[in-house]
């Protein structure tokens, strides 16, 4: 079973929220990296570009295959984890932490609260795995 | 491994071979020039310094000739190929390639013919253009043919272009441009949507029902907002199940003010038995290189013809090569020419006249074969396919019911449940000397398996097939490690692909170079 | 067989075609042929090809060079060419082999980083180069300048007809045959300029400079090369700053073939490795550390990303590529040069003597390196036709195909196989016939 942290928001893309004053951490699931298999290349914004939330702020790629990554917050890129561009690998081997993707700096905060819980996004899961 | 069961392959000695410039020594060479006979002039005369190399070719192989023979010589005894047995890759139609074909494309009247020679003292090969071109038309029910395009993917892009230039002129462009929209099933191949992306198209996919047919209703639905500029369509489909409501689909897409283009990569299920023409389909390309027997060389060249409706013929690439009537030649016979007066045309797609050896050998193989030949090979082909579905139906999942044309999709569904995958099988069936299938291809299908034999293999052989999938089954249950670990038998084991893409490597350099950075 | 699946009849093979969409006939197409019959057949046609049998100063993005006799040998081992695309690494070594070396020459020839496993040919690199080009840039004019082949132009125009690409032209002098020394065209819009060097004329356009402008601009740099024995004397595009080079790979043992089919050679930056259009193949490594070669990268390829790939290339020209590897290898590092040296000296030797027949010119006054343009006394196409009908020579291409305001001009391109000999008989034939129609 995925590994779905409880102190994290989470969308139906599978990408995961945390929180951190006016910033948010983004990065994709457990459950997400599992699925895409062996991460060889992420495909990062740079800092200072907007995006909307729910648009698309760059692509994880596997040996086979190609997925888009959404904001699941608006605001402005505020930092993006350099270390992907090397270590793409960090996405599977530690996608909470180390595998982070970028830090949004959020221009609505309320939009976290319409996130999936941990629960909820387990259910979800479980739901799709069906 | 339980030897026993593997009749077809023995192990075989494999010669370790360093790559050409790990070979190099200084100061050889593999070839000799006739001296200079004209008078000499400094060469810095000719061209001023600032416009030469200055590298002196460094890291380039100098190597012997006995050196260049031996280093493709073991090379070339790692690959598998067709003509050390059945390669049943669906969508690719491995059939043997007659060596006859070969002699004729090394005719050195062809071989050495410049493609800006005079078309009066080209008539030869121009002649052979206009009777492919001829015989295509007949196979296909189209009547406009070219032979430009240079494979599969490069006839998709003619036909999408075609199909885009007749509705900007039937529309005219500012009623047109709302009509953007390029149906797709969702089981097409990856070249549909990418070529229709270059023509300027938005793609939209169209389902599949459970049967693995075009799902009529939501075509209808889709066709009914009034944008769709046309229908990319592969029948047989990628599933091997002819699309029965082909009429009815053309159809709507004419009602709806589309055209239909057709991927006749799977031809090799339908020539001499039903013409796309005689179906409502306004434009189709061939793959030479695969109904028609020309040789996939380790990935090419293909070529890929366009055949059109008449209607849609002004609007095919120029020039084409057409045989002039009025004007007769010396000798009395008709005289083709090369004519590039198509205002409408949607221009070049490639330079000069496309893969000509290709044609060449297509043509040869179209008289080889003849008319009845021809039918014979799509019978022999749809004949060997539907008897592995059937008999592989008890060991492995078959998702359709419908009976396959010239290729048949299984899945890993039983197998997965041991934990045994496509990829697995795939990999263990080389151990019995056999290429795999095409593997996860569809898309829609999960694990899909889809096995091509096409006509080049006998009976005996086909139940070699069937035997090596048999056993492999057998093995994902009583010992699914040996299956997990497959391939056992070739000089290397399965290569670590993630790390090739995350620090990718696609080129030798020197020592020094390549540890400096 | 057929029982065995509880068939009847091999029309039961077909039972889910509509009946009325099955053929009741044969096909009308010719019976079946003996070998004998068929090359009878075939020979007969390719006695009608005159123009093959003769000595021949034809260029013009084809060209005839010395094909060592091992090239055809090697390319027709069934292993090659009866195996496919190398999905399968274990079984496909040789060919993947085969292709990570041809891109490290394509590479060192043209002093870039990366190649790939090759394009259709020359002009369907060059429309790829310029459609990577606007990917890249994010831009959307391409300015092509000088003297570039017209077919490959063609060619550029269908595929961006669609693309949102703005072509823009830049004339070349009328004196010296090259770009202008400065283009007005680039600006912060412009995604790349397009050169090709040698140019259709034969002249070497200064690349460097060419560059320079290109990346003040913020553009990138497609270097064109239809005759890629010039990289063997040539300084490479790659030195010179070119941000993408394509090339035709014909002239590397490659027969003429009436056009085809030939290979495009396709080499940028690294940084622009995941842009490329195309297969490529990377080193790789098993469990027991065993080096090996694969399919990489192919995130960029058709069958994953679909429209949003790279390109919609699947089928490529592996033989043909396999074809020019065994070509540069046998040559290598001295034959390249040897045999791009022996064509400029050729072809500087026959652009001095012609010059020096009465009534005959060389309108341009940049260096070339194995073709050149002649200013003749009369109509060339009709010069050249007499050339053909009474010395049985092939004098070249008449301009006036590609350009009616050249009646009178005409390209000569002169390579390691034309012998001394052929280039007095052609200087004899355009002196006599010119002599004579005066």
């Amino acid at each position: 079973m995925a590994n779905v942290p409880e102190n994290l928001h989470y969308s139906k893309d599978h990408e995961w929220v945390r929180v951190e004053g006016d910033i948010a951490v983004v990065g994709i699931t457990d459950y997400a990296q599992n699925s895409l298999g062996d991460v060889v290349y992420v495909e990062l914004p740079k800092v200072g570009e907007e995006f909307a939330a729910n648009e698309s702020f760059g692509s994880v790629e596997s040996v086979k295959a190609v997925s888009e990554v959404f904001s699941p917050v608006s605001g402005t890129v505020a930092e993006v984890n350099e270390v992907l561009n090397d270590e793409p690998e960090k996405v599977n081997g530690d996608s909470y932490g180390e595998g982070w993707m970028i830090k949004v700096r959020m221009s609505n905060s309320g939009e976290v609260d319409s996130l999936l819980t941990a629960a909820e996004y387990e259910d979800f899961t479980k739901a799709e795995t069906e | 491994m339980r030897s026993t069961d593997i009749t077809k392959v023995t192990s075989h000695i494999s010669h370790n071979e360093a790559l050409i410039f790990e070979r190099s020594q200084t100061g050889r060479i593999g070839y000799r020039l006739p001296p200079l006979d004209v008078d000499e002039t400094a060469i810095d005369e000719i061209v001023p310094k600032k416009f030469q190399r200055d590298d002196d070719l460094e890291g380039l192989p100098e190597v012997s000739e006995v050196d260049v023979i031996r280093h493709f010589t073991r090379m070339s005894t790692w690959n598998y190929s067709i003509d050390l047995g059945m390669y049943p890759l669906g969508s690719c139609t491995m059939k043997y390639n007659s060596r006859l074909n070969e002699k004729v494309a090394r005719i050195p009247g062809f071989a050495n013919l410049h493609p800006l020679a005079d078309e009066k003292e080209a008539q030869g090969a121009l002649q052979i253009i206009y009777e492919l071109q001829h015989h295509l038309a007949e196979i296909t029910g189209l009547p406009g043919v070219s032979l430009q395009p240079a494979a599969g993917a490069h006839g998709e892009m003619t036909g999408v272009m075609i199909i885009r230039a007749y509705i900007d002129a039937r529309d005219g462009e500012g009623a047109s441009a709302n009509r953007r929209t390029m149906l797709i099933p969702d089981s097409a191949h990856g070249t549909n949507p990418a070529s229709a992306h270059l023509s300027g198209f938005s793609v939209k996919t169209i389902r599949s029902t459970a049967e693995g047919l075009t799902d009529l209703a939501h075509l209808r639905e889709i066709c009914s907002h009034g944008d769709v500029a046309g229908l990319m369509l592969t029948n047989p489909n990628t599933l091997g199940l002819f699309e029965r409501n082909i009429q009815e689909i053309c159809q709507i897409v004419h009602d709806a003010g589309g055209l239909v283009y057709m991927d006749g990569a799977n031809m090799n299920a339908l020539v001499g038995v039903a013409r796309p023409g005689d179906m409502g389909v306004d434009v189709i390309h061939l793959n030479l290189h695969k109904t028609f027997s020309t040789p996939h060389g380790g990935g090419g060249p293909g070529c890929g013809p366009c055949c059109s409706t008449a209607e849609l013929e002004p609007f095919l690439p120029v020039p084409r090569i057409v045989k002039s009537e009025s004007d007769v030649s010396p000798g009395g016979g008709a005289t083709f020419r090369v004519d590039f007066n198509y205002p409408q045309s949607i221009g070049r797609v490639k330079a000069f006249f496309g893969n000509y050896g290709m044609m060449l050998r297509a043509l040869a193989y179209i008289q080889t074969h003849g008319n009845d030949g021809l039918r014979e090979a799509t019978e022999a082909a749809v004949l060997n396919s539907r008897y592995i579905a059937h008999e592989l139906a008890s060991d492995y999942e078959k998702p359709f019911d419908a009976p396959s044309m010239h290729e048949v999709v299984f899945t890993d569904k039983r197998q997965s449940r041991k934990g045994v995958h496509t990829l697995d099988i795939a990999k263990r069936l080389i151990d019995y000397g056999f290429h795999p299938m095409t593997i996860y291809f569809p898309l829609i299908v999960q694990g899909a398996m889809l096995i091509e034999p096409t006509e080049s293999v006998g009976h005996q052989e086909l139940d070699q097939f069937v035997a090596a999938m048999r056993a492999i089954a057998r093995e994902a249950v009583d010992d699914p490690e040996l299956v997990l670990n497959a391939p056992h038998s070739t000089r290397i084991g399965r290569l670590d692909e993630a790390a090739a893409a995350r620090k990718p490597v696609l080129r030798w350099k020197p020592k020094q170079a390549a540890s400096a950075g | 067989m057929l029982h065995q699946i509880g068939l009847h009849s091999a029309e039961d093979l077909f039972a889910s075609i509509p009946k009325e969409l099955r053929l009741t006939r044969a096909l009308d197409t010719p019976a079946a042929l003996s070998e004998i019959e068929l090359l009878a057949g075939f020979e007969r046609m390719a006695a009608n090809n005159a123009a093959s049998q003769r000595a021949s100063f034809l260029g013009a993005g084809a060209y005839s060079h010395y094909i060592p006799t091992i090239v055809d040998h090697i390319i027709s081992r069934s292993e090659f060419f009866t195996a496919y695309t190398p999905y399968q690494p274990e079984i496909s070594q040789g060919t993947l082999q085969v292709i990570f070396e041809f891109q490290t020459l394509v590479c060192q020839l043209t002093g870039m980083d990366v190649a790939n496993a090759s394009m259709y040919d020359g002009s369907t690199a060059l429309a790829e180069a310029v459609l990577m080009a606007e990917r890249v840039t994010k831009r959307s004019k391409v300015v092509a300048c000088g003297a570039i082949h017209p077919e490959y132009l063609e060619v550029v125009n269908t595929y961006v007809q669609h693309a949102g690409i703005e072509l823009q032209h830049v004339a070349f002098k009328p004196s010296s045959g090259q770009v202008p020394a400065s283009i007005a065209h680039l600006d912060d819009k412009t995604a790349a300029l397009v050169v090709q060097s040698p140019n259709f004329f034969g002249c070497i356009e200064d690349v460097a400079a060419l560059a320079e402008q290109a990346h003040n601009a913020g553009a990138l740099l497609i270097v064109a090369v239809t005759e890629a024995m010039s990289l063997g004397l040539l300084k490479s595009p790659g030195a010179a700053g070119a941000d993408i080079v394509v090339a035709e790979g014909q002239s590397f043992g490659v027969p003429l073939s009436y056009g085809g089919p030939y290979v495009g050679l396709f080499a940028t930056r690294d940084k622009y490795a995941r842009q490329i259009p195309g297969r490529l193949v990377g080193e790789a490594y098993d469990k027991q550390g065993r080096r090996g070669f694969v399919l990489t990268l192919a995130t960029r390829e058709q069958h994953i990303r679909r429209e949003k790939a790279t390109s919609n290339i699947c089928t490529n020209e592996g033989l043909i590529a396999l074809a020019a590897t065994v070509y540069m290898e046998t040559m290598g590092r001295r034959g390249l040069r040897d045999v791009a040296i022996q064509c400029a000296q050729k072809a500087s030797y026959t652009s001095r003597r012609i010059a020096e027949i009465e009534g005959f010119s060389l309108p341009f006054s940049a260096p070339t390196f194995n073709e050149f343009v002649v200013l003749g006394p009369g109509n060339a196409a009709e010069l050249l036709s007499r050339l053909a009908a009474e010395r049985d020579i092939n004098g070249g291409l008449a301009l006036s195909r590609y350009f009616p305001d050249r009646p009178n001009d005409f390209l000569v391109c002169v390579t390691e196989i034309n012998s001394r000999a052929e280039i007095d008989a052609l200087l004899d034939g355009l002196a006599d016939i010119a002599h004579s129609s005066a």
